[in-house]
């Protein structure tokens, strides 16, 4: 039996509680509250507690979607890059790299979040980026 | 945040506007809780009685959408009694004048006008931010999701720059965060206006610096913010979107406006952990990992940088975000090829010197640091502005601002307010938090809230089904009676998709500057389901 504990983050609100995983073998347990952590010192709301449920859920995607004649059908990631940016080298193509926006995240990381604006920057050439901070 | 989350228990006083901290912020609720403890005032100032209110020196429950009277009027009773800091103003601000003019103006009968805030109330508040320092304000959506949202949070910072409380520790403006990275969002230029660490766009030397590291000139020319984006869809001039780990169907105002945009859209790619309200209208959706399924870091309210560490792999075939979007580009012809996420923020510690330039993985270790950090052997920054503002002379303005009303105000046709917010199970449009099962059993669906004397005179009882509409169109959802909403104003939580709060909400009224919608005012009409 491989038991841990793994130092992370709640991804809930913006007070950034400290957070450990408990990980048995392989698989996510539960989520304790990191007693050293200048922000909570030890302590989770409801929410913080409960972590893990939503990384566990059925409901997850567990592979890319392409839609195909008004339905979504599952998608090898190779074919679903493949399909995204030929539709998007199209789009640019006939509308210029402003008919394109990109929504980044509140919920991702900020390496996650530097590459979304970059894509969109440098990849596809507009500034329009934005997120839900106005929202 | 000025200052610190941990600062918050040596604050003398502390204001809270517009924050449901106990719901929201449970872990910073908490420092209030232990501020208490150690003798500080609590002073809370929200249009509903919010669990904060029981323990609070003074609450009050101001008229929607009236903030800028109410902070107004505390500064005129401030100066008033003298209890400014006068040698902080002549030493650190500009612009007092023009300002102690706009607020000479607002005496404590014509604020009872516009709030609805007893004079001696407003007293009380005023005496206690004044003569109890350091004092600390903490605010969060509901001072700035309003037509008046920037007007609002300059009169917090007049407000705390009056009396001195802004450089030093346990004081501050204190907005509150609401999602787990917002504040990482900004600092890494997802913005339409600023690139990563703040810089502009409009800076020739900045998009020099930029074009150059990233080997690709980049547009000069600001870009569409989220509210724009949607007329501009309209009007057939975007054309394509990319939402990321984002359900702006469920999230953004005016449901049946943002339906009808997102369907004429060419192409809509969302990447998401579940196939949310907006995934199930795309053309493409990329399945993402969750936090606890990658590597990286996020930065929290108070600027503080900490690292998430990956606990088990993602799901079937998810991938991390970071690893999707640089396959994306490099399909696109842009190649993006990093080994790890510690390579992807050596190159943002890299662009952004002055805020994360000190950073490295190894000196983030399990606490953090707090930005502004600018050398490798710079300790982080608890709190901002010691020495000097951010501006040529150094020093902080003063706003001379006065009231506006919302958009909206009620009439014979929509007769209620309606604002609207979260509770504390649940989280945004739900979509982590209603799939958990202990979070779920607290709340299963949605409701409205509507005071004892307004269900009475509609004939509406404790779970009775209602209806409730606006201009944009209507909803339904059991009513819910309780004296924490005030008569003529009804409270709607914004995580249920059954009952989509944001079909009537309103789209068209946003502030001028920050383009933030106004979700904590609109007009709307009640009666029961028949």
């Amino acid at each position: 039996m491989d038991y841990k504990f793994i130092p992370s983050v709640c991804s809930y609100c913006g007070t950034g509680c400290g957070v450990l995983f408990q990980v048995m073998d392989g698989k996510l347990m539960g989520t304790m509250p990191l007693k050293t952590h200048p922000v909570n010192e030890g302590k989770l709301c409801i929410k913080g507690w409960n972590l893990h449920e939503h990384v566990n859920s059925g409901n997850r995607l567990k592979h890319p979607l392409v839609r195909m004649n008004g339905h979504f059908r599952p998608a090898t990631w190779e074919k679903a890059i493949e399909f995204a940016s030929n539709r998007l080298k199209e789009i640019i193509g006939k509308y210029g790299p402003d008919s394109v926006g990109v929504l980044v995240s509140a919920k991702i990381t900020n390496e996650e979040n530097y590459l979304a604006q970059k894509f969109a920057r440098a990849c596809i050439g507009t500034n329009n980026v934005d997120h839900c901070a106005r929202l | 945040m000025t200052n610190s989350i941990s600062e918050i228990e040596g604050a003398g006083c502390i204001f809270v506007i517009g924050s449901n901290t106990t719901a929201c912020h449970p872990l910073i609720a908490r420092r209030i809780f232990r501020a208490k403890e150690n003798g500080a005032k609590l002073i809370v100032a929200d249009p509903r009685r919010i669990q904060l209110s029981r323990f609070a020196d003074i609450a009050v429950n101001h008229r929607l959408g009236s903030d800028v009277a109410l902070l107004n009027g505390m500064m005129h009773i401030i100066i008033k009694n003298n209890w400014q800091a006068n040698d902080y103003i002549q030493q650190r601000t500009e612009g007092y004048d023009d300002f102690g003019k706009t607020v000479e103006a607002y005496t404590p009968e014509k604020v009872k006008d516009i709030t609805g805030i007893e004079p001696r109330d407003l007293e009380k508040m005023a005496e206690l931010y004044a003569t109890h320092p350091p004092a600390s304000l903490l605010y969060a959506m509901g001072i700035t999701q309003h037509t008046t949202g920037v007007d609002n949070v300059k009169s917090c910072c007049n407000l705390a720059l009056l009396c001195g409380n802004v450089g030093i520790p346990s004081a501050g403006v204190n907005p509150l965060r609401g999602q787990n990275n917002v504040q990482g969002a900004c600092d890494m230029g997802g913005l339409p206006n600023v690139l990563p660490g703040y810089q502009p766009i409009s800076d020739q030397d900045v998009i020099k610096i930029f074009s150059k590291a990233w080997g690709k000139s980049i547009p000069s020319q600001v870009g569409l913010t989220i509210t724009d984006m949607i007329p501009a869809i309209l009007e057939g001039r975007l054309k394509a979107l990319y939402v990321i780990g984002e359900n702006p169907k469920l999230s953004d105002p005016d449901w049946n406006h943002l339906h009808h945009a997102l369907k004429e859209l060419d192409f809509l790619m969302v990447q998401e952990l579940f196939l949310s309200e907006t995934a199930q209208v795309a053309d493409v959706v990329f399945a993402a990992a969750s936090v606890a399924e990658k590597d990286g870091t996020f930065t929290n309210s108070e600027r503080r940088c900490m690292r998430i560490n990956k606990a088990v792999e993602p799901i079937g075939d998810a991938l991390q975000d970071w690893d999707i979007i640089c396959r994306l580009s490099t399909a696109m012809g842009y190649k993006m090829a990093y080994d790890t996420p510690e390579d992807i923020f050596n190159e943002i510690t890299a662009l952004t010197p002055k805020s994360y330039g000190g950073m490295t993985y190894e000196r983030l270790g399990i606490n953090g640091l707090q930005w502004p950090c600018p050398e490798l052997d710079h300790p982080g920054t608890p709190y901002l502005h010691k020495d000097r503002f951010p501006r040529p002379s150094g020093k902080a303005q003063f706003h001379a601002i006065g009231y506006r009303d919302p958009a909206e105000i009620p009439n014979h046709e929509y007769p209620y307010f309606l604002t609207t917010g979260r509770m504390f199970a649940h989280f945004h449009t739900g979509t982590m938090t209603r799939i958990t099962p202990k979070l779920d059993a607290e709340q299963r669906t949605g409701y409205v809230d509507i005071h004892p004397n307004d269900a009475a005179a509609l004939e509406i009882e404790d779970g009775d089904m209602t209806v409730i509409s606006s201009k944009r169109g209507e909803m339904e959802a059991p009513a819910r009676i309780t004296d924490s909403v005030s008569p003529g104003t009804l409270f709607l939580p914004i995580h249920f998709g059954e009952n989509p709060t944001n079909v009537l909400t309103n789209s068209k009224a946003f502030d001028p500057l920050a383009k933030i919608p106004e979700f904590k005012v609109s007009t709307v009409n009640i009666k029961k389901f028949s």
